[in-house]
């Protein structure tokens, strides 16, 4: 299909021994948010870092299945470029320290010692920060550093530092559970407003936050891939006995 | 009953007093110490004696200008050797935590922090004084090195491990390759407190004399060749020290004042740096 | 797009040499001290072949009869740190217990940290010659009281000296160790009526004992191989002593007087103490490391 981003073939992932995804199936289209739902435990983490191969970095784990990224085969190309090409925010905000927000913005180009004029920069900086909805509150502090803002201006910062990279696709791992309402808030907003122009695999554990910024939404149990299709369908009637049960609080 | 308690209450005051009295005890030898430099010291620094070279006995107006020189020749000799193979160590065990080869490495860095400065010593004359048929500052500094090393790479082991993992995740996620991630933003984050333990090494090799005894040996002359034996104010004070004549022995006091100031504000400005400087995550 | 980067294939030869040579300083490390190790045992082996274990026993050191023994040294060694041990153990047992439990924070505690601070960070060379400014006058009117000869340096002079020394360096261990200390351990003490000096006594004291005692163990290996101020303060005598009183050498000192002049046989011979010097410092610090290391595991697992 013209408009897939990311397809996931039988693809299982292992800690060890351990099988932690289990044969997922899952294919991704273009400018949509999907969001991974799921009880604790069940490996939506896991999942999206076999997205970046971040998964491989961890020593004894290992995967099997296949990913492919628009045409490109994610198992068989340079781990490097690949997560050149896909952004990832984390749970915890994760500016960095020594650079100056302006610097954290290009860390990847900088970082991998892509050189770009001056003023490109500049317009990649503004540009990143305005659609992180970030641009205001720091447009006249953009020399300090970044751990100086409060934990929802660093996670916009950290989105704004994906952005900048254009990636293909964007992971999002529970990115709103160390903050508080108003931030969450702020950057549910967001996702809205961004889902114009970004592809988004969003992780949560809170049923609420996919059903308000969701199109599609996945329910993993167990390492298994329970149950995909529109949130809409999914939330009013679910397919699966466990999906039905997880939406209304029988466990997790 | 009463009286019991008097007793178990007057042992508890007891040994507190003894405690406080022990403990602040140890401090007095600091403060004589610093009185006698002082008093000692202060009275033969002038210009001369800070610039002049040393002079016979009998002629007025020698000083320690070699020796200062000496000194800081040294702590550049020993530091262009020691930081890098002390932080490429430091990162090294700080990223191999478990591992045959860097439990080993560990085990040796603590064998040669507590190997006496006088073998060492002995080794760098071995090592460099022989082959070379001379005493010389490269053997002094090489000897140095080998002190400072496990200073440097402990504390670069100790900041590094420090550093939260999720930030290393965030570079290498931006396809940052890890020797870059490693080297453009792991080591600046820890980079106060690698040039905390930088000076800290310096502060503590600054005064070391036993190694030099046979290496950089002394030198009544100034020298910057590193290849020809070099004075250093540790070697100085022990020469004028041990010598027999009472205006030498206000020398020693007087170079044992720089020596103090020096290696003071090594540790005040390592302390300022690790106070300040300090990333914050 | 990414035309100003590295191909993958020149990131991976970078990434390559990274991890060699990380690799590479961390084995010099090891390399280095095993290069040490031989180069003593080498040098020293013409002792070695000569005098054997022997060596270790033979209280004779003399030039002339080209016949060498380090037993006046070994003993000169033991007695000078023993004593100065002795002599510093109340002292940093005290400073532990005072910033470990008595006074952990606050101006009165900083004040005393920073003292030991500094005063671990005055050069050896200085301690040497305040020694004989001080402490030498000190101990010789002590002997012109006692009667025997006033030499003023000697054993008893480079153990004060060196107690002044390892103070520092065992009490900072110690009040590490005291600090592991539970705190609902005292709290359960403490409940039970008990006084502080009794927590210390039975709770504190028995809990850090074996990290008490590695420190100790360290502070041994500190003061066997100090060098320059017991140099300056022991008296350079090659007989074996016969008083705390008498002129001495230690294993380090001998070495630091003689060793420049020192040719062939007695060269070698010198070599040979310092083979023996760097043993003994080893098993020492591999002992208390490995006990302070243990502690240290034990507590983490008991916080978590
Ligand atoms: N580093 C690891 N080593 C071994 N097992 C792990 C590791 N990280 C996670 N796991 C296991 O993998 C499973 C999935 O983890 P994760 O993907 O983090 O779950 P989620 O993000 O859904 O909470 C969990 O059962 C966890 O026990
Ligand atoms: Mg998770």
């Amino acid at each position: 299909m013209e408009n897939t981003v990311l397809r996931i073939e039988s693809f299982s992932a292992y800690f060890g021994d351990n099988k932690i995804l289990k044969e997922i199936n899952l294919t991704i289209t273009k400018n949509i948010v999907t969001a991974i739902m799921g009880p604790s435990g069940c490996g939506k983490t896991t999942l999206i870092r076999c997205v970046n191969r971040m998964h491989e970095l961890i020593p004894g784990t290992k995967v099997s299945g296949e990913m492919f990224l628009g045409s490109h085969n994610i198992y068989s190309m340079e781990p490097i470029l690949l997560r050149r090409m896909v952004g990832m925010v984390f749970q915890k905000p994760n500016p960095f320290p020594t650079m100056s927000i302006y610097n954290n913005v290009i860390a990847g180009y900088k970082l991998n010692g892509i050189r770009r004029p001056r003023d490109e920069f500049d317009n990649i900086v503004e540009q990143s920060l305005k659609k992180a909805a970030l641009w205001n509150e720091v447009k006249d502090s953009l020399h300090r550093k970044g751990t100086f803002l409060s934990g929802g201006q660093q996670q916009r910062l950290c989105i704004a530092r994906a952005l900048a990279m254009n990636p293909e696709i964007l992971l999002l791992d529970e990115p709103t559970s160390a903050l508080d309402p108003k931030s969450t808030a702020q950057i549910e907003e967001l996702f809205v407003e961004l889902k114009q122009n970004v592809t988004m695999l969003l992780v949560t554990h809170n049923i609420a936050q996919a059903a308000r910024v969701s199109d599609f939404t996945a329910f993993l149990y167990l390492g298994e891939l329970v149950e995909f299709g529109p949130t809409e369908k999914m939330f009013t009637v679910p397919k699966d006995k466990r999906t039905e049960e997880y939406l209304t609080g029988k466990f997790g | 009953m009463e009286k019991q308690i008097n007793i178990r209450l007057f042992k508890d005051t007891l040994f507190k007093g003894l405690v406080c009295l022990f403990a602040f005890a140890s401090a007095l030898p600091l403060f004589l110490i610093l009185y006698y430099i002082t008093k000692n010291g202060i009275a033969v620094i002038n210009w001369d004696f800070l610039f002049n070279l040393p002079r016979p006995i009998g002629e007025s107006g020698g000083g320690i200008g070699s020796a200062i020189v000496g000194t800081i020749m040294l702590i550049i000799l020993s530091g262009v050797i020691s930081i890098p193979f002390g932080i490429a160590t430091g990162i090294y065990l700080s990223e191999q935590k478990k591992g045959k080869l860097s439990s080993i490495v560990r085990l040796c860095v603590i064998v040669l922090q507590g190997t006496p400065s006088i073998v060492i010593g002995i080794i760098a004359y071995i090592w460099v004084v022989l082959p070379l048929k001379t005493f010389s500052a490269m053997s002094g500094g090489i000897a140095l090195s080998i002190m400072m090393l496990p200073v440097i790479i402990k504390t670069t082991e100790e900041t590094l491990k420090l550093i939260p993992y999720h930030l290393k995740e965030a570079s290498l996620a931006l396809g940052v390759p890890y020797y870059k991630t490693m080297l453009k933003v792991i080591l600046p984050a820890g980079l106060s407190g690698i040039v905390t333990g930088i000076l800290l090494s310096i502060a503590r090799i600054t005064g070391e004399t036993a190694p030099l005894l046979f290496t950089a040996f002394g030198n009544q002359f100034m020298n910057l060749n590193i290849l020809k034996p070099i004075d250093s104010l540790p070697y100085r004070i022990f020469y004028y020290a041990m010598s027999p004549y009472p205006e030498w022995h206000t020398f020693a006091w007087g170079a044992s004042f720089i020596l103090v100031v020096f290696t003071l504000v090594f540790n005040l400005i390592a302390r300022g740096i690790s106070a300040k400087w300090k990333t914050q995550f | 797009m990414m035309s100003n980067c590295k191909s993958p294939a020149g990131i991976d030869r970078s990434e390559k040499r990274f991890t060699w040579i990380l690799t590479a300083s961390g084995a010099f490390i090891v390399v280095l001290l095993i290069a040490i190790f031989f180069t003593l045992f080498i040098t020293a082996l013409p002792a070695i072949k000569k005098f054997g274990l022997t060596f270790l026993i033979s209280k004779s050191w003399n030039a002339t009869a080209e016949s060498f023994g380090s037993l006046p040294f070994l003993v000169g060694t033991l007695l000078t740190s023993f004593l100065a041990l002795i002599i510093a153990i109340p002292f940093s047992i005290s400073i532990s217990m005072f910033l470990g439990e008595y006074c952990k924070e606050g101006a009165i505690s900083n004040f005393l940290r920073s003292a030991i601070e500094v005063l671990a960070g005055i050069p050896s060379v200085i301690y040497g010659l305040w020694g004989i400014f001080l402490l030498v006058p000190l101990v010789r009117s002590l002997e012109m009281q006692l009667g025997i000869v006033p030499y003023g340096v000697g054993i008893l002079t480079s153990s004060l000296i060196l107690a002044i020394m390892v103070i520092p360096f065992s009490a900072s261990l110690g009040r590490e160790v005291i600090s592991l200390v539970p705190g609902d351990l005292k709290e359960a003490a403490y409940s039970l009526g008990a006084t502080r000096f009794e927590v210390m006594k039975n709770i504190v004291i028995p809990y850090a004992r074996s990290g008490i005692i590695a420190g100790i163990l360290l502070a041994f290996g500190r003061a066997i191989g100090e060098t320059m101020a017991v140099t300056m303060l022991i008296g350079n005598s090659s007989f074996l002593p016969t008083s705390i009183f008498s002129p001495a050498n230690t294993m380090a000192s001998v070495i630091a007087n003689q060793f420049s002049e020192a040719t062939g046989i007695v060269a070698s011979s010198l070599i040979y103490i310092a083979l023996v010097l760097f043993l003994v410092t080893t098993i020492v610090n591999i002992i208390g490391n490995y006990v302070i290391h243990k502690i240290s595991i034990e507590a983490s697992k008991e916080v978590t």
